[in-house]
Parts: structure tokens; sequence; C-alpha cells
């Protein structure tokens, strides 16, 4: 009668043989190799970058496919690898100026030193399902690549004094994976924040600031795509040498000016950077984080969710929010014990009080 | 696993929760932030817990898991054997037989010694939480002693209900000074808190905060004089070891009403069953005898 409490470590382990299968699917099939994976769910493996705060897209891909496509599952894989490597050294700040761009655009200018340089993106295409697979026949033709500098557009309006000066601050960056977040949170930390946050939630705040929860009338600056080198000191050497090369997004965004009788109007910034080719997500945070900035700027607080940092930063990131949400699986015997115990007492004593 | 340093955590990470520790222990009750680390469990799963643990243990150390109070709940399985796997440590599901026991929402019947550490797994540290949502506010809150509000929450209670109507982590003071959660132990636990002789540790990894209770600490339910703290329990012994002090889980056990009361402390129980004790139904249970 009494269903037997003993079992736990079995079921477990069966589980995890009936989860390895079903991650194989149909053994018929080839697995899917990582490099596969790499190569051809390229955004995916970049989300598990970004989101991961690692830049590996072997490890990215493996993590995919271990999650069985579970991206925030695989972005979990990768950070609780990630917390396990030891921490050489720091590099220098990359230069996105000097980035080899793939893709940059900008909506503010329509030609500009360097060009609009669309890239490989989704914008044009029509969402019709390619049933034939066009895009493995037909591979774009190659053309030279273009050398010429491209300055960042907010630099032009940065010369006229048309947009607020990049507030210098030269203090090192905190970070946020080895001390604790503190809070008020000055800017630097919550980009960093923001870079690693989740995609879906950054979206939806960002969103929210165009209809109205906190607006900010963003223009997309400029966007910028490509590879930039990354540079770190080696003490032993006494100079930087290039350790390897990564792929960033840049989003810069030109808002709202600000002005008074004192100060004459301004254009203002919103900021974002993420690992990979991400675009959706490094607008999203050029969004917030300029929301983010009213204090800053002298502006009010309108209760807006995108412009509350103790909210966005406390919510923003996938992993703590999944593990928290999914723990409410776990037993919770006790407290339900003692809340049914609770409410069989109040009723009990409720019914003893009526005549 | 030899990948991973002993206990999962690099060295430097040990030490940093360990001066949290430390703090903690120096300011009972106080809530110490620090660098909390993903952890290959989800977080709410324990990480706080288990990074505590990660940086007590020693390879002499023998180690205890319960869930619910329970050594063989799923998630106290999986922790216990995280551990088993990457520090190799003893592990037991005797209370008397562990140095350090990791718990998610109970204290052991049997009584702590000053042997022992006991780390507690927290979901959310502060217990000012549910009546102000900002972390800047409650830590002024704090700071300035200001805990009205959490009184103002137990009267209000009171005038809807006729009583508190918390029936777990319910809220404690601590040595005169800090309010502070004790995690979601069901109140009937919250007498052991107080005066206990073992080390007691508070880990809550996702919002990045250690609090403690060192030995001997003089730990206080939150009441009024005219409606006095009461440790309550279900009104029934168990049906197995029948015990009459022990908190009790009740199991359903038909679609008819049929029900039985156990102890959620399985280790307890049965070392009752084992020295002879036996309740309504014992001898009917499989439980019993697994």
């Amino acid at each position: 009668m009494y269903v037997a409490v003993k079992g736990g470590e079995r079921a477990i382990d069966n589980a995890h043989a009936w989860l390895a299968e079903e991650r194989r699917g149909d053994p018929a099939l080839p697995l899917m190799s990582v490099a596969q994976i790499r190569e051809q769910m390229a955004l995916a493996v970049n989300r598990v970058m970004a989101e991961g705060s690692l830049y590996d897209p072997d490890l990215a891909a493996l993590a995919i496919r271990q999650a069985r496509g579970d991206l925030i599952e695989a972005v979990f894989l990768i950070r609780a690898y990630r917390t396990t490597l030891p921490r050489i050294g720091a590099s220098r700040p990359v230069d996105t100026g000097a980035m080899a761009v793939d893709r940059r655009i900008s909506a503010t200018f329509k030609d500009l030193p360097g060009g609009q340089v669309l890239g490989p993106t989704f914008d044009y295409t029509h969402r019709l399902l390619d049933f034939a697979d066009q895009a493995a026949i037909d591979p774009a033709p190659l053309a030279a690549p273009d050398t010429a500098p491209v300055p960042h557009v907010t630099a032009i309006l940065d010369r006229d004094g048309l947009i607020e000066a990049v507030p210098q601050n030269d203090t090192p960056a905190p970070d946020l994976t080895r001390e604790p977040l503190e809070l008020p949170a000055c800017r630097a930390l919550r980009l960093q924040a923001l870079a690693r946050a989740d995609e879906g939630f950054t979206l939806a705040l960002a969103y929210s600031t165009q209809r109205g929860y906190g607006r900010t009338h963003a223009f997309v600056g400029e966007l910028r795509i490509g590879r930039v080198p990354v540079e770190m000191d080696i003490p032993e050497l006494g100079f930087a040498i290039e350790i390897g090369e990564i792929e960033l997004t840049e989003c810069e965004t030109v808002n709202q000016f600000k002005g008074s009788r004192t100060e004459p109007a301004q254009f203002t910034r919103g900021y974002g950077l993420v690992m990979g080719q991400s675009e959706r997500k490094a607008i999203a945070v050029s969004l917030v984080d300029r929301a983010l900035r009213w204090q800053e700027l002298g502006e009010d607080f309108t209760g807006a969710p995108a412009q509350d940092a103790e909210f966005v930063l406390s919510h923003c990131d996938n992993i703590q929010a999944t593990g928290f949400l999914e723990h409410i699986k776990l037993p919770h015997y006790v407290d339900f014990q003692a809340e049914l115990e609770l409410v069989r007492r109040l009723r009990a004593e409720a019914q003893e009080a009526q005549p | 696993m030899s990948d991973y340093n002993f206990a999962y955590l690099d060295e430097q990470t040990k030490r940093m929760i360990r001066r949290a520790i430390l703090k903690a222990l120096a300011i009972p009750g106080y809530q110490v932030p620090f660098a909390s680390r993903e952890m290959p469990m989800p977080y709410g799963w324990g990480t706080g817990g288990v990074q505590l643990t990660a940086a007590c243990l020693t390879p002499e150390d023998r180690l205890k898991v319960i869930d619910q109070g329970a050594d063989d709940t799923t998630n106290a399985v999986s922790i216990r054997k995280f551990f088993q796997r990457t520090a190799g440590v003893a592990v037991t599901e005797a209370t008397r037989e562990a140095t350090l026991i990791q718990t998610r929402h109970r204290i052991p019947e049997t009584p702590l010694t000053e042997d022992q550490v006991l780390v507690y797994q927290v979901p959310i540290p502060e217990p000012l939480r549910f009546l102000e949502p900002r972390e800047t506010e409650t830590r002024k809150m704090h700071e300035l002693e200001e805990y009205g509000l959490m009184h103002v929450k137990l009267y209000e209670d009171i005038a809807r209900h006729g009583q508190i109507a918390t029936s777990y982590a319910y809220p404690v003071k601590v040595e005169g000074r800090y309010v502070m959660d004790p995690s979601p132990i069901p109140k009937f636990d919250n007498p052991k808190l107080s005066g206990c002789p073992a080390i007691q540790l508070f880990g809550a990894g996702r919002e990045q905060r250690i609090y403690a209770l060192p030995p001997h600490t003089q730990v206080v339910s939150l009441d009024f004089d005219d409606h006095p703290f009461v440790a309550s329990k279900p009104d029934h012994d168990c049906d197995l070891c029948g015990a009459s002090d022990s908190y009790l889980d009740e199991v359903i056990t038909d679609d008819r009403g049929g029900r039985m009361f156990v102890c959620s402390d399985t280790d307890f129980c049965m070392g009752r069953v084992r020295a002879g004790h036996a309740g309504r139904l014992a001898g009917q249970s499989k439980g019993a005898a697994a």
C-alpha cells in the first residue's frame, strides 16, 4: 500500500539512458557532425556563444547537439564549462573601427565612407519555404574584398558635435562573472549583462520601448558585423600579440536629442555589442542600453520596465531564469505539507466559528 | 572527472567562497554577496548549497545530502553523486556519521553536534523580498534595522486569518539584529536553528548570497506576545515508526481518501524502525524494508 520511496537513483539512471536514446533519434540516420552544425546552424551557434559568453563555435555546436537543439540548454552547458576555465588574463579592448566588415549598414545616411554593405542578410529575402534548397545550388559570386577603412557613423556626427561625446571612463570594467552583481550598476556592467542576456527577453524589452514604455526614438546609426583581431599583452614579451579573431555584431543607435538653454541640442547614444552574428540582439541591446541611461541624461523615470536597471539586470539571464523557473518541478512535499496543514487548520477554525 | 579540481570548483573560487563564509560567520544573519559561479546543475536546484559544500569539503569528510528530509529524493541523489564523482568523498545517509550535511527544506531530527556543518540550499535569501522587490531598498532596510514592514505583514495575517499564516520559510531574528530567511524549512524546524552546536551555512547561488549562523547562535522566530510562535506539524504520529515528535509527510495511498503520515526525515525513521519502534502501519510497508 505504501508507495516505495526508494528508487530515485535507478530512476535517474534510466531517465538518462532514455534521454540519450531520444537525443540520438533514429539510429538509421547518420549522426550530425559538430562541423555540420557549426557551418549550417551558424546563427544558433552564434546565439549559444553570445549567451554562453564563450567564443568557441565548435563547443557551441557540440552543446547544441547534446542539448537536442534546445538553445538555452546549450547555453547552460557552455556556461557550466566556461566557469571551470582558468582566467589567464584579459585581452586589449578590441577595435571595432578596424573591423573587417561582412555587413555594415546605416539607417541615418544614404551613403557614407565605407559604403552600405548588405552582407549575408535575411533582410530582403521573401520568406518562402525553399523546398529545393536553392541556396545550396546557387552559390553567390564572390567580389574582391574591399579594404577601404569603414569609420563609425557616430564618429562622423561626433566630429560636428551633433552627438553626445562618449563618456570617457578609464576604470577597468567590472567582471560580472567574477564579482557579484551590485546595484546600481555602471553602464559597462549593464552592457556586459545585456551582451549575454536572453535574446527573447532583450528583444521584448527593446520592443516595449518602441511602443512607448520608455521611448527613446532610436535610429540605427550603424550596424556592423565582421571580424576583429584579439590582442593580448604578454608580460614576458613586453608587447601585445594577436591571439585570434572573433566575429562581433555592433549596433550604435542615434537617439532623441537633448538640449537646454545652456547646452545646444545633441543626439544621444545607445550601444550594443554581441559576439557572433546576432544583429537582432545587438539592436535590442542598444535600445535597452539607451532606455537604461535615463538618469544620466536627466530624463524622467516613467516606470517603464526597460528603464528599470534592477528589473532588467535581475531578470535578463536565461540560465538563472530557467533554473529557478524549472526548480518548481523539484519535490516541495515539506513546504506543501506545511501549507496543507495551515489551510486545514484555518478551515477547521472557520467551521467551528459558524453557528 | 580528472579534468576538474577536487570538489569541482577551482581553488581560487573556493577561496573566494571561504572568505564570504568567514564574513557571514562574523556577522550572523547578514547576507554576504559572493561571485556565484555557474554550476553544472541549474540555478534554483541547490547551486548555492553545492558551492558552499564544495568550498568546505575536505577529502576526509563524510557527506550526507537530503532533500525534503530524504536521502533518496532525486535531487539529493543527483547532488550526492556529483560530489562522489568530483571529490570522491565518503557518503552516508546516517545523520550522526556525517561531517557535512547539505539540505534542502529540512533540518534533520537527530540533534547535530559541533563536529558537523549543515549547508542549506536557499532559493530567495531575502526575507523582505516579497514585501519589497528591490534589492537596493531591502539592503537599506537591513542597514537601518527597519523591519516594521515585516511586522505589519505578520499583523495583517492575524487580522485576516486569526493567526500568522506563514507555514514555511518563517522569518527569524538572529542575535537581536538581522531578520533572516531560514530557507523554506517548515516552521516546525525553526526552534532547531537556535543554539545549534553545528555551523549552519546558507547558500543562494542564483541570488549570489551567503549567510550563516555560527554555533550556539540565538535565533528567534518573529511573533507577537499575544500570538506566540508555534512550531506546528501534522497532528499525527508516524505510521511507520510511531514517532510523535518528527515532521511528517502525507502520502496519498488510494483514491478514496486513504492516506498515511510518515517521517520526512527518512534516516530518523529507519533508525527508529531498526530500534524496534513501530507505527500504525508498520510491517505493511515496502518503504520500511527497502
